[in-house]
């Protein structure tokens, strides 16, 4: 349907080079009025690269970008804004000192003889909002929301304006799926008025659900452009890794072995008024147990108490067998339970240090500073985590703000993995990182699994949490509903528990 | 009020709270001190800390500082004395280069900034050092200005409230500094775009707002109130001193952030800086109407104020970031 509309973004031989990194060599791209455009790539495949060069954050080093039939050469952001590019970046970039409404509407007030309009600007953000299906108290500030509703109103800031091009930059990475439904409904509107929309994620459902057609970029080049309906999925993964994706298939799929004698952590009946009740659960040495449940259903509230960053007000906590009275996070991390959080943005990566740095900071912590990890045995601790989780590119010594996002990612995976928990807790952790790097990280679970260590495995893609885990906890409204074991594991049967009586 | 709106209004609440409680504090402990000529005195001895402390809440805002409006004070007075004195320039034109000179100063200190990213306060400090050179070399001497017109509609006019209290030509410029600066601050894109860079520079960049020329403009406007700081000092005073408001930048500063304006920026308000120059200057009333203390002892108190509001502050913060999830 959108095969014959007139070109409104043509990139025409787009080259990008950082100090020992070519992001981009020769790319083409071209967007149609009235499409969505997917533009897809491993982690590091220099796909924001391509949209911060678009968009006037950088200036190309070669190549030229043509919007309608005119050249531009956008020198920043507000440039490229003017000219009718409206933009989500993959950071959420917003201001939190300021309310929902000034986020959405900064920068285009309406104004009166008595200045901005403020009655207007928070009537108008109540509309971008509700484009949304979103009703959010827009005197608020920013930093009240979750990461989600952030991210929501990042999108209706970006949708609130009369732009030619819209760009997407994983704008899902944190949504559910009902607020993703509401984007997609948007995206489909704003596709019939004539928008070019380009779309950037990591999952490929998405990709099929609303993509008219396909750009794949693999190690800053242009690999190709596809109708959607002509390319089937695998061929697209292949496209993408540059190998076939059959071998993904074969790796880390959970064995149905293990139940042994002393769990390592038990839970009876464990609850905190006003986040979640209820739960009940077992984790033996060499296990991985899943969360699952949609977003706010308390997956990420029993993490916490898990790791005793909140404290539990009813029920029984055993850890070896033993009940534990009183429990924080201290504790936690001496008996070896680890966490890795949802928000990773926050929990944070140092910009400026080496990924090396980042990678070794909580072991060397826990280790004590005295004890400081001779410069070889870092390099080799953390050059061979960033090799097993494929961080890209591998020279361990680059400050980790140089990485894209999904490579941040699984650094900071790594910094986990490093401290070698007992238990590790995993909220999230395949968020905004590639296929390929998906299984990866599956398949180290499952490797780390057989060497007795356990994990907690929280995901909103089913199909990972069938692939990975022994037994599956599924929430429901803040409480713990039920808890599925071996072959009972199934997609059907989760989303099953997750929707069962819920008159 | 939501918790959230409450959170964002309580640093100039607690400032509101003590001023009052200070100011009433000295009424009850002093006699004539409830008077409206103590109040409206105030806004004249406070007037030029007031005008710069405006310019500096706008320059922290955005995440900076400005070290050079006490030395711009002391250039532009002297500047002003000597063009009057010596050069025999109408006063309008011997107030009137000086702004054009901390305009100019402003502007220089703004696109060091901006477009170069030096940080702002080498930059500022460096404008420290070369204003107070400037006002050395104009003249170390202190120059009274005779000027009839200077005396007649500007030095000597004062309007009557009551019998006593009275209003100066100085206390109305900082009224409507004051004013101007609430406005911009509240309800322009400039004000707003300010609490932006405050925010976080980088998203106000990527939402495609113009940072560099709101913080050229901040600089701007801060060397420009310096200036009329200054030309508010010579009309106050009578007299252009190269070595007068020495360290004034510093008392702009604790004013702001007493006020509730955070030095990493992004939060604070104008009026709370009038509040913080408001509680700077009751502290020194009192301690003048008591007569038996010292000077110094206005610094021992506005130390411990400062150190006080900076721990209300972190406490904030930290409730602030005890996350309020909807
Ligand atoms: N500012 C920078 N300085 C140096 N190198 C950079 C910079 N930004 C990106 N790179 C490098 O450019 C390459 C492309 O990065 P880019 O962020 O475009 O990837 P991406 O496709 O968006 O990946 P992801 O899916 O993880 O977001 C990476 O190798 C990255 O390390
Ligand atoms: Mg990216």
């Amino acid at each position: 349907m959108a095969g014959e509309r007139p070109t409104c973004l043509q990139l025409t031989g787009i080259g990008k080079r950082f100090p020992g990194v070519v992001a981009l060599a020769g790319v083409d791209f071209d967007l149609r009025q009235g499409e969505i455009h997917a533009l897809l790539g491993e982690n590091g495949a220099g796909k924001s690269t391509l949209i911060k060069v678009m968009t006037g954050v950088y200036t190309a080093d070669d190549g030229t970008v043509d919007l309608n039939g005119k050249q531009y050469a956008f020198k920043t952001p507000q440039e490229a804004v003017n000219a009718g590019i409206s933009t989500v970046y993959q950071e959420v970039n917003l201001l939190p000192n300021l309310s929902i409404a000034e986020n959405i509407c900064l920068g285009r007030e309406a104004k009166g003889a008595f200045g901005i309009k403020w009655n207007d600007v928070r009537a108008r953000a109540v509309k971008a909002l509700a484009r949304l299906d979103l009703k959010l108290d827009v005197k608020a500030p920013l930093s009240s929301l979750s990461i989600a509703l952030q991210q929501m109103v990042a999108i209706a800031r970006a949708l609130d304006v009369s732009a030619k091009v819209l760009v997407l930059d994983e704008p899902t990475s944190s949504l559910d799926a009902h607020e993703v439904e509401q984007l997609f409904a948007t995206m489909r509107k704003l596709r019939e008025e004539g928008l070019g929309i380009i779309f950037v994620t990591h999952f490929l459902d998405q990709v099929y659900a609303v993509s008219d057609r396909i750009t794949i970029l693999r190690n800053g080049q242009k690999i190709g452009v596809w109708n959607a309906s002509e390319l089937p999925r695998l061929e697209l993964v292949s496209q993408m890794i540059g190998r076939d994706a059959a071998v993904l298939e074969s790796q880390g799929t959970a064995s149905l072995t293990t139940e042994t004698s002393t769990p390592f952590l038990t839970f009876e009946g464990v609850g905190r008024k006003g986040a979640i009740e209820g739960v009940q659960l077992n984790i033996g040495p060499g296990q991985v147990m899943g969360f699952a449940g949609l977003l706010g259903s308390g997956r990420s509230e029993t993490v916490r108490l898990i790791f005793g960053a909140d404290t539990k007000d009813s029920g029984n906590f055993l850890l070896d067998g033993r009940t534990i009275q009183r429990f924080n996070q201290r504790k936690a991390i001496l008996s070896g339970i680890g966490l890795c959080p949802e928000d990773r943005k926050k929990e944070g990566v140092f910009p400026e240090l080496s990924i090396r740095e980042n990678i070794l900071v909580v072991y060397q912590a826990k280790r004590g500073w005295l004890r400081k990890l001779s410069l070889p045995k870092q390099k080799q601790m953390a050059g061979a985590l960033a090799k097993d989780l494929g961080v890209h590119p591998p020279d361990i010594e680059r400050p980790i703000q140089f990485l894209s996002g999904g490579n941040q990612q699984k650094a900071l995976l790594a910094r986990w993995m490093a401290v070698e928990p007992r238990l590790l807790l995993l909220d999230e952790p395949t968020r905004g990182i590639d296929v390929g790097a998906k299984f990866e990280i599956m398949s180290l679970v499952s490797k780390q699994r057989e060497e007795g260590r356990s994990f907690v495995f929280v995901s909103s893609e089913l199909t990972e949490v069938v692939r990975t885990c022994q037994s599956v906890l599924v929430m429901r409204d803040r409480k713990a509903i039920k808890t599925l074991t071996g072959k009972e594991i199934t997609e059907d049967s989760i989303i099953h528990a997750i929707a069962e009586d819920s008159k | 009020m939501s918790r959230a709106n409450l959170q964002a209004k309580l640093p100039v609440m607690i400032t509101a709270v003590v001023f009052l409680a200070l100011y009433l504090g000295a009424g009850l402990h002093f006699d004539n001190f409830l008077t409206l000529r103590v109040f409206f005195n105030q806004f004249s001895t406070n007037s030029f800390l007031g005008i710069v402390a405006v310019g500096m809440t706008f320059v922290i805002l955005t995440g900076g500082i400005d070290l050079s409006v006490g030395s711009m004070i002391g250039c532009t007075s002297i500047m002003a004395a000597s063009l009057m004195k010596f050069h025999h320039v109408h006063p309008l034109v011997g107030l009137g280069i000086p702004l054009l000179f901390g305009i100019l100063i402003g502007y220089t200190q703004g696109v060091l900034v901006a477009k170069f990213s030096l940080p702002p306060f080498l930059v500022t400090l460096a404008g420290l050092f070369f204003c107070r050179g400037v006002a050395l070399f104009i003249s170390q001497e202190t120059l009274n200005i005779e000027d009839e017109f200077f005396k007649k509609s500007l030095s000597e006019v004062s309007f009557h409230i009551t019998d006593k209290a009275t209003v100066s030509v100085p206390s109305i410029i900082f009224i409507l500094v004051v004013a101007v600066g609430m406005f911009v601050s509240l309800r322009t894109p400039f004000g707003r775009n300010v609490f932006a860079i405050g925010g976080n520079r980088q998203s106000a960049e990527l939402m495609g707002l113009p940072v560099r020329k709101t913080l050229i403009g901040v600089y701007t406007l801060s060397g420009f109130l310096g200036a009329l700081g200054g030309a508010v000092f010579t009309i106050f005073t009578s007299s252009g001193n190269a070595t007068s408001a020495t360290g004034l930048e510093l008392d702009a500063i604790a004013a702001a952030v007493i006020g509730g304006t955070l030095l990493s920026g992004g939060y604070g308000s104008v009026f709370g800086t009038l509040l913080g120059v408001g509680i700077l200057g009751v502290v020194q009333t009192a301690i003048a109407f008591d007569g038996n203390l010292n000077s110094w002892w206005t610094k021992i108190v506005i130390g411990a104020l400062l150190m006080a509001f900076m721990l209300v502050q972190k406490g904030i913060e930290r409730a602030a970031t005890r996350k309020v999830t909807v």
